[in-house]
């Protein structure tokens, strides 16, 4: 039998708290009609987080404790779906109820995990050549408001090559979740997507539960056995309502007013990305914008020591330098035997490409050299870093050596004779 | 005696406060019994009858009124023959066990034996009648390439009589293996495990030792430039990307020592994955047998529980301590320090302290000083000399070093290798900044020698920052060169490639040898006509020293490159 108590004793923030007993800490309640979970006890004072919000709330509203923690239903039903924050249906189909599991689990055991070793086909180049993602991979994608990140993940939804991908959206734009929405559908990729969404206007709590409820479920897909990538946009968002909450609970902040437990909420939710011995596994692009474009802000400093490295969206591409996936040489080497090679040579000339564009701006005369750099590089940057060109790895390698023939002589690239001889174009084949 | 018991009277976060009837002391172990499951903790504050515990685990599903028991016990770790090539979690948890019984997720409540159930071949070192005391070897086991000393636990300090002991033998781990009695004409029966408190140094050890030899890493940048000792201490801060776990696992696998720690404190899981996968397989040059055969992992990755993170440092260095108590040289690894600050900072904020600079507590520099005073090079009573080697790496916001953490670490420590995010951007591996980082300890080469290389190394970098603003136009020759030989030395001194077979790990022979050369260039007086001409002229030294590297040390080869080199450079000399 549910008890329901009728007497709130403080409103304050987000919070509420009453009198009661038998009451389990990270339990569920209901406070009208409202969701909420106890943060804390003390004696018979239990203190609630209410999910939407507290306007309105009456101290005489009565309060109900459902004697579990926040759930959610995990079946094959969910692909296709989007929820919100509470995990409560936002596409007018009906409410899951079936096969409740709780969220926010323990960890996995280190001695269970595996070396990460198998490459995510996402067929941009700029992933795929330079900074390959890796299965069981944590990468944020480091980025400034008004970049296309979200174009970039919608992208990354629609081509890689998973089984399930589980969009987790926190304090998005409406217009970016109609955007998801609709391309998602459009290209078909909708059938393999679970989506759970907040957007700046749902209530704040809402945006804290989002990553837990997506990596709760991204793990059941991916202990079935499914390939699993989460996509998180935006984590700034997530640690900025961490922010607001712990102020509200009148914590002591560390830094720029986050709390002190930034890092460990953030390791806990990144930590998820595994590769099950026997089983699936659970990838986690998230963006991460930076205020103001500081790396150092707590945020990104704080993913960067948790992610294993990380892609940099500026000016609307995938930049080749600062961007690293620390797992690549897991796999590149095992692709085709030119990949690691070419990275490596057509990155250094990219690099002489914009020591050239500085002299150039600066008023230099430009040698035979640098007009060869110049040309190379405005190549490198239309056909392969921009976001819309969608083509397999060998085809992105085959293109590169396009370019460099197009560019260079041989000897000019920097690259392995014996390598040249077997992948340099044939003149007869360029024309 | 009778437990004492209580009951949970509020959570908030991992801080649970029980009402408790009879005596509870500071920082006993307790457990929140919920359902079936026992969660534990520790007590960290006390307040009339009201205990602050801090639980090691996830917290969720303690309500008011759940039972709470107290050990009466300190938070301890087991101590006895094979700890050595195993897996620990922060409270020494084993993991691997863990895994078998629990499946991929870590399970709370559930805790272990972290000691091997096994047999082991007891060799007795007293016989009846002998008196000892806490420290003294009552028997040996082999325990792989060591000779695990049996112990009269550390706690019984006074002196004590052997009543009886076992015979050589085979025997259980739990076993007891010898009576003794004091004076008084208590008994107390040893096995070969005993437990000790993790917060409390070992010190059965005549005296401390200054540490004055040298820890070789067989990294040049170190060795030479900024040394570490045996019984030392050194931190190593660095912003994210620079490399600082790279640099440690290089560490960890060259180290001149007997046995390694490595103690993953709140950083990545894939790391120790590494690491596990990795060490294994590798061959510890010095013996010949598996590296993992002298390492011990704890491992408290980010995701884990953050009480614990605290926890798994203490658990790593009292390990290191009974170790030396064996006569070994003991390096402990501790990846990283500011994850276990911050878990000290998290635990301060619930218990209402008032907050220090960035929120961490008042106490955070005598904590983390009187953490790094516990390694040390001491005589043993035996006279045998031992040592624990303390390396932190440390993780500043922002990688700024002016922050808490960098500063209390900086007190302590005896050398401090920074590393810079211009250095690890550049690719220039081991990414230590040559300039700004210091060592108050002895190297392999004399110091005189290394402080001339450093000073022509300063005033290169001097003269870098001019040329930015000058142009190399407006550059003299003289200092042209200056700038070209502190290039040089950065180059092919300071930089080391980790992934080739032969320069990952450099003999302080070798570094001698070739500091000798390098010095020698440096301090040459050279005839070349204008920029270009130096240019190619030190781009060749260059070139020749690198290929000088990738040579096996005292091979032919070796010995043609270096002639070749000497030859090369030696044409250019004045006069």
């Amino acid at each position: 039998m549910q008890k329901v108590y009728t007497k709130i004793e403080s409103i304050v923030g987000n919070v509420v708290t009453v009198r009661a007993s038998g009451v389990r800490l990270g339990d569920l309640a209901l406070v009208g009609k409202s969701y909420a979970n106890v943060i804390k006890l003390n004696k018979d004072m239990v203190t609630l987080q209410v999910f939407s919000g507290t306007q309105g709330v009456s101290t005489t509203d009565p309060v109900r404790f459902l004697g579990r923690p926040m759930m959610v239903s995990f079946s094959d039903h969910l692909l296709g779906r989007i929820f919100d924050g509470a995990g409560v249906p936002r596409d007018n189909g009906p409410a899951l109820t079936e096969n409740m599991i709780p969220i926010g689990g323990p960890s996995v055991n280190p001695s269970k995990r595996t070396v990460p070793n198998k490459m995510i086909r996402t067929g941009i180049p700029m992933i795929d050549v330079f900074n390959t993602l890796v299965e069981s991979q944590k990468l944020p994608i480091f980025s400034v408001s008004g970049e296309p990140y979200n174009q970039l993940l919608s992208r990354i939804a629609m081509q890689a090559q998973v089984d399930v991908i589980v969009l987790g959206g926190m304090g998005l734009k409406y217009d970016d979740y109609l955007f998801f929405r609709d391309t998602l559908e459009k290209s078909g990729a909708m059938g393999r997507t679970v989506m759970f969404i907040h957007t700046a206007s749902d209530p704040t709590v809402e945006c804290t539960l989002v990553p837990d409820l997506a990596l709760a479920v991204a793990e059941q897909f991916a202990l079935d056995g499914k390939r699993v990538l989460v996509l998180l946009t935006d984590m700034t968002n997530y640690a900025d309502a961490q922010k607001e909450m712990a102020i509200t609970m009148e914590q002591v902040p560390s830094n720029r007013g986050y709390p002190g437990d930034l890092y460990s909420c953030l390791a806990a939710r990144y930590e998820k990305a595994v590769d099950f011995e026997d089983a699936g596994s659970i990838t986690i692009l998230g963006v991460t914008t930076m205020p103001g474009d500081d790396v150092t802000h707590p945020v990104p400093d704080n993913t960067g020591y948790i992610t294993e490295g990380q892609y940099y969206l500026k000016n609307g591409h995938i930049e080749p330098f600062g961007s690293l996936s620390r797992l690549k040489q897991n796999v590149n080497g095992k692709t085709r035997s030119d990949h690691r090679a070419l990275m490596d040579g057509m990155i250094r000339l990219y690099s002489a490409y914009k020591e050239s564009l500085e002299k150039k701006s600066m008023g230099f005369a430009m040698s035979e050299w640098d007009e060869k750099l110049l040309k190379y590089g405005h190549l490198f940057e239309t056909k392969l870093m921009d976001l819309s060109v969608n083509i397999p790895l060998e085809e992105a390698l085959d293109l590169g050596w396009e370019i460099l023939a197009e560019c260079f002589e041989p000897n000019e690239t920097g690259l392995k004779t014996s390598l040249i001889q077997e992948r340099w174009p044939k003149p007869s084949a360029q024309e | 005696m009778d437990k004492v018991t209580g009951f949970v009277t509020g959570v908030n976060g991992n801080l649970v406060s029980a009402s408790f009837s009879g005596f509870v002391r500071k920082n006993e172990v307790g457990y929140v019994l919920v359902g079936d499951e026992r969660l534990k903790g520790e007590v960290i504050r006390i307040n009339g009858d009201t205990a602050s515990m801090q639980i090691y685990e996830m917290t969720n599903g303690i309500q008011v009124g759940d039972k709470v028991e107290l050990s009466g016990q300190l938070m301890s770790v087991e101590l006895g023959p094979g700890l050595l090539t195993q897996v620990f979690d922060g409270l020494q948890n084993p993991l691997p066990k863990l895994a078998e019984k629990c499946g991929f997720f870590l399970e709370r409540g559930v805790y272990l034996d972290p000691i091997p159930n096994r047999d082991w071949e007891f060799t007795p070192r007293v016989a009846p009648g002998d008196v000892v005391t806490a420290g003294d070897a009552i028997g040996s086991v082999p325990e792989g390439l060591f000779t695990h000393l049996i112990m009269v636990p550390f706690d019984l300090t006074d002196e004590w009589t052997v009543k009886s002991v076992r015979e050589k033998g085979v025997y259980n781990v739990r076993d007891t293996m010898a009576v003794l009695e004091n004076e008084k004409g208590e008994q107390r029966e040893l096995t070969m495990v005993f437990s000790w408190p993790v917060k409390q140094p070992i010190r059965c050890y005549e005296e401390r030792l200054r540490p004055d030899e040298t820890l070789v890493t067989k990294i040049r940048s170190i060795d030479t430039f900024l040394p570490v000792a045996k019984g030392g201490t050194f931190c190593v801060p660095g912003p994210f990307g620079a490399g600082k776990t790279v640099l440690q696992h290089m560490e960890a696998k060259n180290a001149d020592v007997d046995i390694v720690i490595v103690a993953a404190c709140g950083e990545r899981a894939g790391e120790v994955v590494e690491v596990l996968t990795e060490f294994p397989e590798l061959v510890d040059p010095r013996t010949g047998r598996s590296l993992m055969e002298r390492t011990i992992i704890i491992c408290n990755t980010s995701s884990m529980p953050v009480a614990a993170r605290e926890a798994s440092v203490y658990t790593a260095v009292t390990m290191a301590e009974y170790y030396r108590q064996m006569g070994l040289d003991v390096l402990l690894l501790a990846d990283s320090t500011s994850r276990w600050a911050q878990a000290m900072r998290e635990m301060s904020g619930r218990l209402e302290e008032i907050p220090g600079e960035e929120a961490f507590p008042a106490y955070l520099e005598s904590v983390i000083a009187s953490f790094y005073e516990r390694a040390g090079k001491v005589r043993l009573k035996s006279g045998e000399i031992a040592s624990v080697t303390i390396g932190g790496t440390v993780s500043p916001a922002g990688g700024n070093f002016e922050e808490p953490v960098t500063q209390a670490t900086l007190k302590v420590v005896g050398a401090f290798h920074g590393l810079s995010r211009e250095r690890s951007d550049a690719r220039k591996y081991p990414a230590i900044h040559p300039i700004d980082s210091w060592s108050k300890y002895k190297g392999v080469v004399d110091m005189e020698r290394v402080e001339q290389a450093r000073s022509i190394l300063k005033r290169s970098n001097e003269i870098n920052q001019m040329m930015k603003v000058i142009g190399e136009e407006g550059t003299s020759a003289e200092d042209y060169i200056i700038y070209q030989k502190g290039e040089l030395l950065d180059a092919v001194y300071l930089q080391q490639n980790s992934f080739d077979p032969i320069d990952a790990a450099c003999d302080p022979d070798r570094q001698v040898y070739e500091f000798d050369i390098l010095y020698d260039v440096l301090t040459r007086d050279f005839v070349l006509e204008d920029k270009k001409e130096i240019r190619a002229f030190f781009n060749q030294v260059r070139q020749e020293f690198l290929d000088w590297h990738n040579t096996q040390f005292r091979s032919p080869e070796f010995e043609a490159q270096e002639k070749k080199l000497k030859d090369f450079y030696l044409s250019k000399v004045q006069g």
